[in-house]
């Protein structure tokens, strides 16, 4: 018999019941919740006379409404301005207190993105099933975990049972061989592979990244390219276990101490795919291809190296993909074979799920330190992931030097990833952003999101438009 | 969860592919803490013509003529007719229910994307799958005849038509009885309570470190 792939080993670890129809009652250990997918779950449980099943496997913060100006979050939930906003944190804290789940709240130094939040505080761990009412909780993948998002009424049902019902998903390896060149970041590395599979490419799939590139990354650039997974197509991607995970997970606040961490790092240790597991696809790409990586288009996989140039449709054959790149073209304002490199910024955004941990902030300082933010940008914002990060990067003076080359230095939160608080992009502005996803309106209705990584946004802030943020580093030297 | 069984009911058109979640319902709109409520906002940028925000009166809002669900014709229609890719984009889940609380219970479609159909199943939906060519003949049909009205029997998975058609779709077994009997999931799961509690007894023996520990500080 052929061996097992780490997402088989996660998925038979937590089988309760394999039915006739195929479907399973899978167990799930880590449940996150954030006010836009809860309330309704929890209206749900009371309407049903329910409690939660089990309350130490729940974790609350609020996220995707929090205000990150520091005058309007000094308030605290009574300080935000927008009603409904402050409602909907509002409804996250009462809930928490009716069932007695543990909540960290808005101003608390551990509040941030829910998914900066859970592997910072060792809540998500490796081995674990985690879910959260949230596409982006693939992110968790990174520690080896069997991680995806849920939709409003599995938030109830995993409230209820602690299990949901699932189907079994085909196994896909990503491997990416050799090394990164300098410059090169792990968000480039997920937007490379987006652009070589397709943004359906993964559908159906539960992917595993591996090969050398991603055994030398760092956790936070694990975390990155894990996040990227759903706009891959896939609910969920992963990474074995090795000794950068334990070394990431050790001493946290909740993960395991003493015998128990002994114990728990002896069961870790089976958390990879076996020698001889079969993956039903292997996409694999070579690191020293990959260059810095800028999308242009209205879709992740509509992404080109930064030395490449906008696509003509009339030279593409397949029909709906010439429709899709003439009407992202029309969206974005912008004319067949433009250079990357001539495409004018409006706005800067640092931060997110993606990208807002302390790596990704030192990156984006090493750039800009000791330069100023070009005179046409009319906002660069930069908006950590989570208290600690935050508190973790002035410790460092990274915010001075942001302060310095005139961006702007945020509270904790999802901020203008998806402009569900203040911060938004005016329409037909174009914003370089370490975020997600860069469909029509996501940063604001008209907006122009071109997705890259940290250092390559910073790079952007300063020349006021796109450049490679490995020529820059070139200068300096 | 309500069952659905049979339903005759008045047949509406929405005429164009990939019709996308944030087009059911727009995001401004996820703010709600509330799951009812969102009828009156579905379908919001192409029904109006003005741009909605949630607390407002939409019964002021100007309405946009050209927009089927505003004609008299398909007044009070339980029944959407839609092309390929439909419900597509956001996992929101608010999308069934704007469709649901508007008063749709059946959704016609040569495909769907695959969270929506799920999400569809778990709030009393039926999403039916038929073949291009015959949706292509029911939106004829519907055009052709003002009141136009569909039966849909889940038992029997067919869709009849006036003139005495019927058209036969696949619906899987463990979602069909749910629907059927308007049982609503968790119900089901509870079902495997003792399973449940078995697995979790054993799970808590050979992986400690997962319990006890969130929350802690407050027990
Ligand atoms: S940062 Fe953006 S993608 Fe991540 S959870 Fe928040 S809104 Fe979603």
């Amino acid at each position: 018999m052929a061996g097992l792939t780490l997402y088989d080993k996660l998925w038979r670890n937590h089988l309760v019941e394999q039915r006739d129809d195929g479907s399973a009652l899978i167990y799930i250990d880590r449940h996150l919740i954030h006010e836009v997918t809860s309330p309704q779950a929890f209206e749900g449980l009371r309407l049903a006379g329910r409690r939660p099943w089990r309350l130490d496997a729940n974790l609350a913060v609020p996220d995707h409404n929090v205000p990150t100006s520091a005058a309007e979050r000094a308030g605290g939930v009574a300080g935000i301005v927008d009603e409904i906003s402050r409602l909907q944190v509002q409804t996250l804290d009462d809930n928490c207190l009716a069932f007695d789940i543990t909540e960290i709240p808005i101003n608390d130094l551990r509040q941030g993105i829910v998914h900066v939040v859970g592997p910072e505080q060792g809540a998500t761990l490796p081995g674990m099933t985690v879910v959260c009412g949230d596409s982006h909780t693939s992110t968790h993948g990174a520690l080896g975990a069997l991680a995806h998002g849920i939709g409003t009424s599995e938030v109830e049902h995993v409230l209820a049972t602690q299990c949901l019902v699932q189907q079994k998903m085909k196994n896909m390896l990503v491997r990416v061989d050799g090394k990164l060149q300098p410059g090169v970041t792990a968000k480039d590395v997920a937007l490379a592979i987006i652009g070589q599979i397709g943004t359906a490419g993964g559908t159906g799939y539960a992917i595993e990244f591996g090969g050398d590139v991603v055994r030398a990354m760092s956790m936070e650039g694990r975390m990155t390219l894990c996040n990227m997974s759903i706009e891959a197509g896939a609910r969920m991607g992963m990474i074995a276990v090795d000794a950068t995970t334990l070394d990431y997970v050790r001493g946290r606040t909740y993960s395991p101490r003493g015998e128990l961490w002994e114990e728990a790092v002896a069961a870790w240790s089976d958390l990879h795919s076996d020698a001889d597991a079969q993956f039903d696809k292997v996409v694999t790409l070579q690191g020293e291809a990959i260059q810095p990586q800028v999308t242009w288009g209205t879709s992740p996989e509509m992404v080109l190296p930064v030395d490449g140039v906008l696509p003509d449709p009339a030279q593409i054959e397949n029909p709906s993909r010439r429709e899709g790149a003439r009407r992202a073209l029309e969206y974005m304002g912008l004319q067949p074979g433009t250079a990357i490199t001539d495409i004018h910024l409006d706005r800067v955004f640092i931060g997110s799920c993606t990208n807002s941990r302390i790596e990704d902030l030192r990156a984006a300082a090493a750039v800009v330190q000791g330069k100023r933010v070009a005179p046409t940008i009319k906002q660069a914002l930069v908006v950590p992931g989570s208290g600690q990060v935050k508190a973790m990067a002035e410790a460092e003076g990274l915010d001075r030097i942001f302060l310095d080359a005139g961006m702007e230095w945020r509270e904790p939160g999802c901020s203008m990833c998806l402009a569900m608080n203040a911060d938004k992009l005016g329409a037909g502005e174009h914003c370089a952003s370490t975020s997600n996803r860069n469909f029509e309106g996501r940063q604001g209705i008209g907006g122009r999101t071109h997705l890259v990584s940290p250092a390559m946004a910073a790079a952007a802030a300063i020349a006021g438009h796109f450049v490679d943020v490995r020529s820059l580093q070139e200068t300096d030297a | 969860m309500k069952s659905f069984t049979v339903l005759e009911g008045r047949v509406a058109p929405m005429d164009r592919a990939n019709v996308d979640t944030d087009m059911i319902i727009p995001k401004q709109f996820l703010k709600s803490i509330k799951r009812s409520g969102f009828g009156p906002n579905l379908f919001d940028e192409m029904r109006y013509l003005d741009e909605g925000q949630p607390g407002r009166d939409n019964s002021q809002r100007p309405l946009n003529p050209d927009f089927p669900l505003n004609h008299a014709r398909y007044r009070g229609a339980s029944i959407l007719l839609a092309r390929e890719n439909f419900g597509c984009g956001s996992s929101r889940e608010h999308a069934p229910w704007a469709l649901e609380d508007y008063g749709f219970r059946c959704i016609i479609a040569p495909s769907f994307a695959d969270i929506f159909y799920n999400n569809c199943f778990k709030n009393g939906i039926l999403p039916v799958v038929l073949p291009a060519e015959q949706v292509e003949q029911l939106f004829a049909a519907l055009y052709a005849e003002e009141g136009y009205q569909l039966k849909v029997d889940l038992e029997r998975q067919q869709v009849q038509t006036p003139t005495g058609e019927t058209l036969r779709f696949e619906v899987d077994t463990a979602r069909k009885h749910c629907l059927l009997q308007g049982l609503d999931d968790i119900g089901v799961t509870l079902e495997s309570a003792g399973a449940i509690r078995d697995f979790e007894q054993r799970w808590r023996q050979s992986s400690p470190w997962l319990f006890d520990v969130i929350g802690r500080e407050q027990r």
